[in-house]
This record gives structure tokens, sequence and C-alpha cells, in this order.
């Protein structure tokens, strides 16, 4: 039997409503799914900035000796050997490499903050409990934690005036995927400088009692430059563009980092984590399917889940696909497609409706920023 | 919100504007808005016979893939081209330069099926 759970609201739930965000349900929250008009919201972050609201998003406080070399056993990336105010993407696998979650631990002085995925957040939060060690503390901080990103080129300006920060000379100074404690606007918060949007930006972690303020507080110190509040569908154009996986798309229990692109980021020089045995077999046969970028010729969107022929060959199926305004208006797709298909400047088909349309592969991401 | 006078609707958003024998076809402002962004517009060919409420096109956005259906049946005379280089104008002005498409209808009488404005406002408040 299913019980049908009514969708939860970040603390920000009444700054969308009164913004007029259009809401739907995900992940068990309502989050805006647009304010005004996706595209208008893409086009805010790629020239000024966008601001969004990800308190949806699962954090998990970790203390103790042990996080280290405890995570490093159920994680594919290097975890203990982090620094203090560092950043670093990672993923969780099941035995046999498909993944259960890719992640961002940020470590700070006296704990380590995890970052997993809203659809996720309960399947690590068993995980984690389940494989608690001594010298290993938990706490579920989803839903009660907020998250609110500032992403684009002018994220820098906008934040300076505002914060002061504690752990690093100036936000200016900070390092790309470093974090620091500060106070924004007054309020406390752990500033990060990660995103998802293939820009420049800063992720602020605050207690869900202060968002609104935070929220609040940005807007009106963002809105001369043009910041913009962005929902969740301008951050799926962004982060396709960008080339970033999205669980339940590039990244599945059935696929694995090294099928989705992501092989920089599992260190099989680990003596033993989750999934080892199968990554380290699959890298070494090297015959996996894989995703990959493609280019649609026409104008016809794909969709997820259509099928990718080569000739009369079905070679795979879409994983994510969009129109891409930083490419033109192109349309785009990931493929989820056979090794022998996935080389660059192979020309696939994709079966829209019955319609062939020609795509072709090329090089992930399709969109990367001018570095400054 | 009103809707245009002077127009028939449809319970799937589409509108549809008799001339004479020609039926100029549209979605409403609410099919717009409830779509988002649209990035392409699947239209009938030109020349092709359409039954009424027929599913005869897509239109899609950003985010949804939505089956476009005819209000009238007819014989399909004229398609919107601008819309392949520019659909974005179905956002911008529906009931006007966002028309989809024209159909000469055969069969006037079943303009009796379609809402008039007051009776389409009321199920978009409905929801």
């Amino acid at each position: 039997m299913t019980v049908a759970t009514p969708e939860r609201r970040t603390a920000l739930y009444e700054e969308h409503v009164a913004l007029g965000a259009r809401l739907v349900p995900f992940a068990g929250f309502q989050m805006p799914l647009q304010y005004a008009s996706i595209l208008k919201e893409h086009d805010a972050v790629r020239q000024r900035a966008g601001l969004f609201d990800l308190s949806h998003m699962a954090q998990f406080e970790l203390f103790g000796e042990e996080v280290g070399p405890w995570a490093d056993l159920l994680t594919v990336n290097n975890v203990a050997n982090m620094k203090v105010w560092q950043a670093r993407y990672n993923l969780f696998c099941n035995e046999h490499g498909g993944t259960r979650d890719d992640v961002l631990f940020y470590r700070r002085h006296d704990r380590w903050l995890l970052v997993a995925n809203a659809s996720n957040g309960e399947k690590i939060w068993n995980l984690l409990s389940s494989r608690r060690t001594s010298g290993v503390t938990l706490e579920n901080r989803h839903g009660a934690a907020a998250l609110i990103a500032v992403q684009g080129p002018r994220a820098l300006e906008i934040l300076t005036p505002l914060a002061s920060t504690f752990d690093a000379p100036s936000l200016a100074e900070m390092k790309y995927y470093t974090c620091t404690r500060a106070a924004v606007a007054g309020i406390e918060a752990l500033v990060a400088r990660t995103g998802y949007t293939g820009e420049d930006g800063f992720e602020l972690f605050v207690e869900g009692a202060d968002a609104a303020a935070l929220w609040r507080a940005l807007l009106d110190e963002g809105k001369p430059q043009g910041l913009e509040p962005c929902g969740l569908g301008a951050r799926d154009v962004l982060r396709l563009e960008a080339g970033m996986p999205l669980y339940g798309h590039e990244l599945t229990e059935a696929i694995t980092p090294l099928a989705a692109g992501q092989r920089w980021a599992v260190k099989l020089s680990k003596p033993e984590f989750t999934g080892r045995a199968a990554l380290l077999a699959q890298a070494e046969r090297d015959d996996f399917d894989r995703v990959a970028g493609t280019i649609l010729e026409g104008k016809v969107p794909a969709r997820q889940g259509y099928a990718v022929y080569r000739g009369d060959e079905r070679v795979g199926e879409v994983k994510s696909a969009s129109i891409a305004p930083s490419l033109g208006n192109r349309q785009v797709a990931t493929v989820y497609i056979r090794k022998d298909a996935a080389t660059e400047g192979t020309q696939l088909g994709i079966d829209v409706r019955g319609t062939r349309q020609g795509a072709q592969v090329v090089p992930l991401p399709f969109y990367s920023r001018r570095k400054t | 919100m009103a809707q245009p006078a002077g127009l028939l609707y449809s319970k799937e958003h589409e509108w549809a504007k008799l001339d004479g024998e020609v039926a100029t076809i549209g979605i409403t402002e609410y099919a717009q808005h409830s779509l988002g962004d649209i990035v392409y517009v699947e239209l009938p060919r030109i020349g092709s016979d359409v039954k009424q409420f027929a599913n005869v096109g897509v239109v899609e956005s950003v985010k949804a893939v939505s089956d476009l259906f005819t209000p009238l049946g007819g014989e399909v005379v004229e398609v919107n081209a601008g819309l392949e280089g520019d659909p974005a104008m179905v956002n911008r002005d529906p009931f006007g330069d966002g028309w989809l498409f024209k159909v000469r209808v055969s069969d006037v009488g079943e303009r009796e099926s379609l809402l008039s404005p007051e009776r389409y406002d009321e199920i978009v408040a409905e929801g």
C-alpha cells in the first residue's frame, strides 16, 4: 500500500508564493519550477545572476575523528585527505558499481557537511545510519537547514558588500570548491564557492529560520544588478549545458560513475570502498555503455527515454534534453549509448514520435564559461 | 481572466475564429501560460484533412510536450510559417500573431460543440 504524503514546504515557501512562482512537487517538496520564464531565468544566470532556493537538498552533518576514513569506505572519491574549508564532489555506489547518489562533502573545522540529492535523502540517510561506527556521529538536517544559491558572473559583486568572511580573507579570494563561515546581511552562514550552473557563484547554508530574511536581503542588494529569482527549470537547463549529471537521468543505480563520465572522481587507488571491485573490472574491460553529449540537427526537442539509433541499430536512449540558449538555441541531449556509438562525430538518430531526428556526438560540456 | 470575444473555444484550450468558411486556430493565453516558454510547434501539413478534435500536432515548451487538437474539422489551408523561427510568438501573442493554422471548415455546424468565451472562462476558473 502506498500512503500519499503531502509535499513539504521549504522555509522560503511564502517568498515563492509572493513572487508568483509556479510551484511543483519535487522530491517531496513544493518547489518553484519557474517565476517568470525558464529562458529568462537562464539568461539572468549566464549574463548577470540568479537566486535559487535549494533547501530541498538533503543536508547531513557528520561529527567525529573517524568521519574521514569511514566515509572513504562508502564513497568513490577521497574524503579523509580533504583540507579544512575544502569542498569536494563525490559519489556513493552500490556493490555493482551503480550510483546510489552523487553528493558534495564540505569540510569544516569541527565537522563535515554532506549534501545529497533531495530524492535520495532518505536512502543516503539510511545508508549512513546503518553503516555508522563508533567515532562517527550523524545529524539529519534535511528540511530543517536551508540552502540559497547565488549564481552568475555578478554573484561576487552582489554578495561582497553583504558578507564578512571568517575563515577566508574575503569572498573574492576564495578558490572554487572552498567554503568559509561568514555573516551575510548579519546572518550566520556557511558560504561555499560551489554551484550547479556552470557559472561562478556561491551557496549559502543557513538555518531555516534565517532563510527568508537572507533571501530578501539578497534580492534587495541584487535587484539593481539584475539578480532574478530562478526555479528548478532554469537550473536544469543550466546544469545540462554545463555537462553536469543529474541523478535519475545520467546517474542511476544502474549507471556507474565511469559510464556517466565521472571517472575523474573515482579513486580506484583507494584500497577499499563499496563498489570498487565492480568499478575496477568495468574500467579494465572498458566495453560499457556510456553517457555522451549530442547536438540535434533540427529544432525538435528530444525528451528523456527517447530511443537512439545508429543507422537501423538501436544503441541507447536519451537521458536529458533541452533547448540550449547558450548554444544559439540549438537542441541538445545527453544519451546513454554503446561505447562504439559514443565516439565524437558519430551520426545518430533520435526517434521523436516515430520520426528520426539527426544528432551528432559532441564532447561534454556543451558550454564552458570564459574564465576571467 | 476575460477571454477575447468573437472566438470559439475548446476544453483543450484551443481557440477558433471563423471568417466565412475559414477558421484561424490557436491556443489560449491560459494554455501558453501553463506551458511556459514554447520552443517548438509541430503543425499539420497544408492540404491535409483534419477531423474536429483530432490530434493534429504538438506544442513543446522547455519542460513539456503537449498535444495540439483542432477545434474544427476541414482542410488545412495555411500554417503560421513565422513560428518555425520564432515559436515564442505563441507566448507573446497567443490570440494574435501567435496563431497556429487555418482550416477551410467542412461543416460549420461543428461550432455548436465549441464553447463561448464566458463558458470557457468558467472552465479556466475551475482549473
